[in-house]
């Protein structure tokens, strides 16, 4: 089977998030970078499910020129190539990324069985790149997958609830988002890493659309105002620990 | 003109919270939930549905909780309509564009935004307004305009949980281990304190990367949100990641050998002190306080 999976880079914030001084975007300069971690499993997923029903895996990322490394690492644990849609950084609105998405998608030689997506980004949490791709295409999706079970053309997803786990069953060619907590992604091999140097990567420079959903500016959230009360240090706490316990009623 | 809200049902508080700020547009709110009949859970269906009420009544918003079959649905929605849609908003302001104030990061960041789309779609983010019971919702069925296609991804059965042991989602109290556990092993500490408190036990990011614990163990915007009375977070540093998914606790107890670790900003109590030490020293305490 022939599976796609796309994946967003974004910034490892750590404890603290800094903005730029136009509001525009995080103050990245002292910052790491990664895959968006619900993709990161989506890319796993893809890598296994080729190992297991033959055929080929491929990453696409829309971001900037620094995003290859991101397809680079994703390579490094399997999967067969990269497709990168270039921008000059600034984030595209949903509608416009899954134009994007769409138009690399119809201009692949064979149509993919399954396209794979994170259920929602780290960083802007949109909900809806996978749904606006799957009905572009004309493809039955489903959301929030944490289990996914190949038959044959036939795809059993399941999907975690309040007390259970809802089942779908569709028939591919289809559209997935799932969840971290479907796979523990492996980490790469040092021959992973070589090999992931010399797989293919194909760039192009998508045309972008108005955004119809316009950032105006970020703000960070009022700081909670608390105040710690430092109850002790080491095993002497623990008494003080205990009572605080008493106190909220939990003990 | 009418703000058409889709709810889950007139109990779900988040449901009754998209109602409420559905209200700061202006417009008359009419609150749907949708009979799904034999059909089971079906998002392109059941927005469908939605698209066809909402033009019946002529509304100019479509708005949805900001759950996993709000965000979901309306995403149905605005792909069906090709309109732009903003996720999990914590304040609307009527306009053309609509401006609005969304979530980013979990929480840990807010946006700004102008929605540019007619009618407005938007999901409302958790717990950003005061519930209120709703006046009146009205059930409609599956609409006649549903197609075949939109009815065949469905829920076609629901697996019962493993059960056992304490829902990380609904425990009184959680206690958690982040990398400063060190190993799988070192959770038989965590383990201990979480039995005697009769709490669910949580981890970091971190931890279920390493493969020390499952991932239904984790606390974080990628895992479990939860709403404890007391959280209590051993060894665990603070990252975004994770207070994104604690924040609804009422009180937290972070045990941290780095005073200067981010957790304590966000902390009601904290202990400076090795897990190792401080955590079975709480146990020791809780049995001779029980005698």
């Amino acid at each position: 089977m022939r599976v796609l999976v796309c994946v967003k880079r974004v910034p490892l914030t750590g404890g603290k998030i800094n903005l730029t001084e136009d509001e525009q975007a995080i103050q990245t300069r002292h910052l790491g970078f990664t895959v968006s971690p619900h993709e990161e499993c989506g890319a796993e997923e893809a890598i296994r499910l080729v190992e297991a029903h033959g055929g080929e895996s491929v990453a696409l990322t829309l971001g900037p020129a620094e995003a290859e490394e991101q397809l680079r690492d994703l390579m490094a644990i399997g999967i067969d190539r990269g497709i990168h849609l270039l921008t000059d950084g600034a984030e595209w609105d949903p509608q416009a990324t899954a134009g994007a998405i769409v138009a690399a998608v119809k201009a692949e030689p064979e149509p993919f069985d399954l396209i794979l997506f994170g259920t929602e980004s780290a960083d802007a949490g949109n909900y809806q790149v996978a749904i606006r791709v799957a009905y572009a295409l004309g493809l039955p999706v489903v959301n929030g997958i944490k289990a996914i079970t190949v038959d044959g053309s036939t795809l059993r997803c399941e999907h975690e609830v309040s007390g259970g786990r809802d089942v779908y069953e569709l028939t591919m060619p289809a559209v997935v988002t799932v969840m971290e907590g479907i796979n523990l992604p492996r980490y790469p091999s040092v021959p992973g890493r070589m090999r992931a140097k010399r797989k293919p990567v194909a760039a192009s420079e998508p045309a972008r659309s108005d955004a119809r959903l316009k950032l105006v500016r970020l703000v960070l959230p009022e700081a909670s105002g608390k105040q710690v009360e430092i109850l002790g240090s080491g095993a002497d706490a623990a008494p003080k620990v205990v009572e605080i316990l008493q106190e909220i009623g939990v003990l | 003109m009418t703000t058409l809200v889709f709810v889950e049902s007139a109990e779900d508080e988040l449901s009754q919270q998209a109602v409420v700020m559905a209200g700061s547009l202006g417009a008359p709110v009419s609150a749907v939930s949708i009979d799904t009949g034999s059909l089971g859970f079906a998002p392109a269906a059941w927005a469908q549905t939605l698209v066809d009420t909402a033009r019946e009544q002529g509304a100019t918003a479509i708005i949805a909780p900001g759950s996993d079959r709000g965000n979901e649905v309306l995403a149905h929605v605005a792909a069906k309509l090709d309109q732009p849609m903003a996720a999990n908003c914590t304040a609307i302001a009527a306009g053309d564009p609509v401006s609005v104030t969304r979530v980013r990061w979990g929480g840990s960041l807010l946006e700004e935004a102008q929605l540019h789309g007619s009618p407005a779609l938007l999901t409302t983010a958790a717990h950003a307004v005061a519930a209120e019971p709703i006046a009146s919702v009205q059930t409609v069925a599956i609409s006649d305009g549903v197609s075949d296609a939109d009815r065949a991804v469905h829920v076609s059965e629901t697996v019962p949980a493993g059960g056992g042991g304490v829902s990380l989602a609904d425990a009184d109290v959680v206690v958690s281990g982040g990398r400063g556990v060190g190993s799988a092993e070192g959770f038989s500490v965590i383990e201990e304190l979480a039995a005697l408190l009769g709490a669910a036990v949580g981890c970091s990011r971190a931890v279920t990367s390493a493969g020390w614990r499952p991932h239904s163990d984790q606390v974080g915007q990628t895992g479990t949100k939860i709403s404890p009375e007391i959280y209590i977070a051993c060894g665990i540093s603070g990252a975004t990641q994770h207070m994104a998914g604690c924040k609804g606790a009422k009180h937290l107890l972070a045990i941290n050998p780095d005073g200067e670790a981010s957790i304590f900003s966000s902390a009601d109590y904290g202990v400076i002190g090795d897990l190792h030490e401080v955590v079975p020293a709480i146990s020791a305490e809780i049995r001779k306080v029980r005698g």
